[in-house]
């Protein structure tokens, strides 16, 4: 009982990361109907930002709730241009062209930042030591003690307050009212006079955002990086934002949620070797029951 | 005055590349993190910035410049266009011609070890290419996880060889049967997804069967991979220098001086002959029944369906044809390396294909040949500049798409038309 709940614990910040990344894919594919392959990319590279910026603060001795809300503004800026310019140099120019192209010029944009980052950074692991370290303690009496520490708390609460925010502006804002416009119908929108290709740029900002403060997140957990870790958590957050159905933000969130919990589950109890297999597993049966996920709208085949 | 203020907007468009090519480059190259005994340290790159910075504004000065004129200068998109007009007239004539070059092009002056090496791996990618188009091209389904089944022959081929000694030319038709078992057995609770579902879908398989192969050690010998996989015999004659007892040698048979050569030579035939044989069955499938079917669900779905075209079934033909190339590209890739690994089956090696694929225009297999040919190549120019070869590679991708977003060779035409009766 006691390792379930740690386990519980565990999988829900792991699914906190994930589902902040999921928002970026979901977004995108909801706007424009394209995979944005390089999305995963550019949570590599807010994890990058933000690990030269917590290497820089250290430095200068700041008290350390400063450090952490100037490295999260730092990284969100930074990788936002990332996200921008990637939009512009690569999608833009593709936009109503056929289905395939803007995925290919999405899986070459991912190579290019891949590589990039390689050889800006070199290719061996950068580890951080941690920031925030202690946690409280439950069950103490028990053999097996449950540990939940501040730096989980502190993910969770930071997702929890990003995802408000973000709710809010995709219901009660005028830009979200555009962005939801702009996922119905672009022409139309156009012609009611919403600048389309500003709401899409927005969207890519929003969404690398996001993907940054997930980065920011997995070098606090993990404490290791490299120029690598955008792949799998890119294909898992893609994975749980198709198993939420793509498109809805709560779909992201609940299917960032779900991968995180199959996958420290079965790390916990099954194999730690087949974690990934669980993953991609959980999401090929799902599909076969809910072809379009757990929230996602079905989809209307017109002639 | 007008031109002034154009140029005026474009002085300020250049400089505003060139702030936010400052926010993008400064803190990845601008500053380094390297390991210095414990922990990590920053190094200022403060050169290097500057001038990819200054790159940046005179590169969107001169594009600037060059949208001023009344003509922009397209150069890839000229390019293209013109080697497509070029094939759509002579098509024909070039693919023979470009058969009977590949035929001669091992015994050519400037032919070494090295130039043939690239050759066998551009042949091998465009077999795969071939493969896949059946898939992407022909049918419309998007699979990124085609490398699985390109593992799945490469290593059915090698477990086959090396536990039960059987030749080349019998783990060749096993392995290709193993990898189109595999299609029908991924195919058919998925194929009835759409689009990028689908998509999705075929990256985990190819995920799942990587991860498969790093942990059984017991069958895959992990990420060590299985080593000493036979290498091919010309029927029969080995290509070794000292043959073992009671075998042959090529070179003793065919009174030949020894040369490792000969072995190069003899699979780059092979892999020519496997790719040709790909091409030609999907030249011919294409006119059956199946093959207008695959074309017409593309094109199509609910019409299929309405004409009575039952798409699970045809869309699993496809993927498992596609497969069983993949699986017979994988058992070459096998008895050529003598050496398969997790490794060499990542998920890149998908997108290589399917970029591929597109690239070259779906459907168009001389469109194939030549964006395999252009990608293998330019990764092969940057050989030296290691490190920037995947840079290139991707760029290339990139660039192409946006100035030929339908691929080298675009113009797709119908397999079958009513020319007889429409006057």
């Amino acid at each position: 009982m006691e390792y379930f709940i740690q386990q519980l614990i565990n999988g829900i910040t792991l699914g906190s990361i994930y589902g902040l990344i999921a928002i970026g894919y979901t977004m995108v594919y909801g706007i424009i109907g394209m995979i944005n392959f390089a999305h995963g990319d550019i949570f590599m590279i807010g994890a990058f930002i933000a690990l030269i910026a917590f290497l820089l603060f250290g430095l200068t001795g700041i008290a350390l709730p400063i450090v952490l809300f100037l490295v999260l503004l730092i990284s969100m800026l930074f990788t936002a241009c990332y996200g921008w310019s990637v939009e512009k140099l690569a999608y833009k120019p593709l936009r109503g062209s056929f289905r395939l192209a803007p995925l290919i010029s999405a899986l070459g944009m991912s190579i290019v930042l891949q590589n990039y980052v390689q050889v800006a950074q070199g290719a061996r692991v950068k580890p951080l030591q941690p920031l925030i370290s202690g946690g409280l303690e439950f069950f103490k009496e028990s053999d097996f003690v449950v540990t939940l520490s501040y730096l989980q708390i502190f993910i969770v609460f930071l997702t929890i307050v990003l995802m408000s925010m973000f709710t809010l502006l995709i219901t009660k804002t005028d830009l979200g009212r555009a962005q939801r416009a702009c996922e119905q119908d672009r022409t139309m929108t156009s012609l009611l006079g919403i600048n389309v290709d500003r709401t899409i740029s927005i969207t890519f900002i929003l969404g690398s955002s996001l993907a940054s403060v997930a980065g920011m997140m997995f070098v606090l957990y993990y404490g290791v990086i490299d120029f690598y870790i955008g792949f799998l958590a890119g294909v898992k957050a893609f994975t749980a934002a198709v198993l939420g159905g793509i498109g809805s933000l709560p779909g992201a969130m609940l299917g960032g949620l779900l991968i995180g919990l199959i996958e420290t589950m079965w790390s916990g109890y099954i194999s730690i070797e087949y974690k990934d297999v669980a993953a991609f597993s959980v999401l090929i049966i799902t599909l076969i029951f809910f072809p379009t996920g757990f929230l996602g709208k079905p989809d209307i085949e017109k002639v | 005055m007008k031109i002034s203020a154009e140029i005026k907007t474009i002085i300020k468009d250049s400089l505003f590349t060139g702030l936010i090519s400052l926010a993008l480059f400064g803190p990845i190259v601008g500053l380094k993190t390297s390991s210095k005994g414990e922990g990590l340290f920053v190094t200022p790159h403060v050169s290097i910035v500057v001038l990819l910075v200054a790159a940046c504004i005179v590169g969107r000065f001169l594009i600037g410049l060059n949208s001023l004129r009344k003509k922009e200068i397209n150069l890839i998109g000229n390019i293209t266009s013109t080697i497509s007009n070029y094939m759509d007239n002579k098509g024909k004539h070039v693919a023979i011609t470009g058969v009977l070059f590949a035929i001669v092009f091992p015994f050519l002056p400037f032919t070494d070890r090295y130039v043939l090496d690239v050759s066998i791996m551009i042949l091998t990618y465009i077999m795969l290419g071939w493969g896949l188009n059946i898939v992407v091209g022909l049918a419309g389904l998007l699979d990124l996880g085609y490398v699985a089944f390109y593992a799945v022959g490469a290593y059915s081929y090698a477990l086959i060889a090396t536990t039960f000694g059987w030749s080349f030319w019998v783990c060749l038709p096993l392995a290709g049967l193993f990898a189109g078992f595999f299609g029908i057995l991924l195919g058919f609770p998925v194929l009835r997804l759409r689009g990028d579902y689908l998509a999705i879908v075929t990256l985990g398989f190819g995920e799942i069967v990587r991860i498969i192969l790093i942990n059984w050690y017991e069958v895959t010998n992990g990420p060590d991979g299985i080593t000493g996989i036979p290498r091919p015999s010309f029927f029969g004659l080995e290509f070794k220098k000292f043959p073992d007892e009671g075998e042959t040698s090529f070179h003793t048979f065919f009174n030949l001086e020894y040369s490792t050569m000969h072995r190069i030579i003899f699979l780059y035939y092979l892999i020519l002959v496997l790719a040709l044989i790909t091409n030609y069955f999907t030249l011919k499938i294409r006119k059956l029944p199946v093959g207008r079917a695959w074309e017409a669900l593309r094109e199509d779905e609910i019409a299929c369906k309405s004409l009575g075209v039952n798409p699970t079934n045809t869309k699993l033909t496809a993927f498992a044809i596609g497969a069983t190339f993949g699986g017979f590209a994988g058992a070459f890739f096998a008895t050529r390396q003598a050496f398969v690994s997790p490794e060499s089956f990542t998920f890149i090696e998908s997108a290589i294909i399917v970029a591929i694929v597109v690239l070259g225009g779906m459907g168009s297999q001389t469109g194939v040949v030549l964006a395999a040919i252009f990608l293998i190549g330019i990764t092969e120019v940057f050989r030296d500049l290691e490190q920037y070869r995947m840079i290139a590679f991707g760029g290339a991708m990139v660039l192409i798409m946006i100035f030929k977003p339908k691929g080298i060779l675009a113009n797709r035409k119908p397999t079958i038309t009513l020319k007889d009766y429409i006057k």
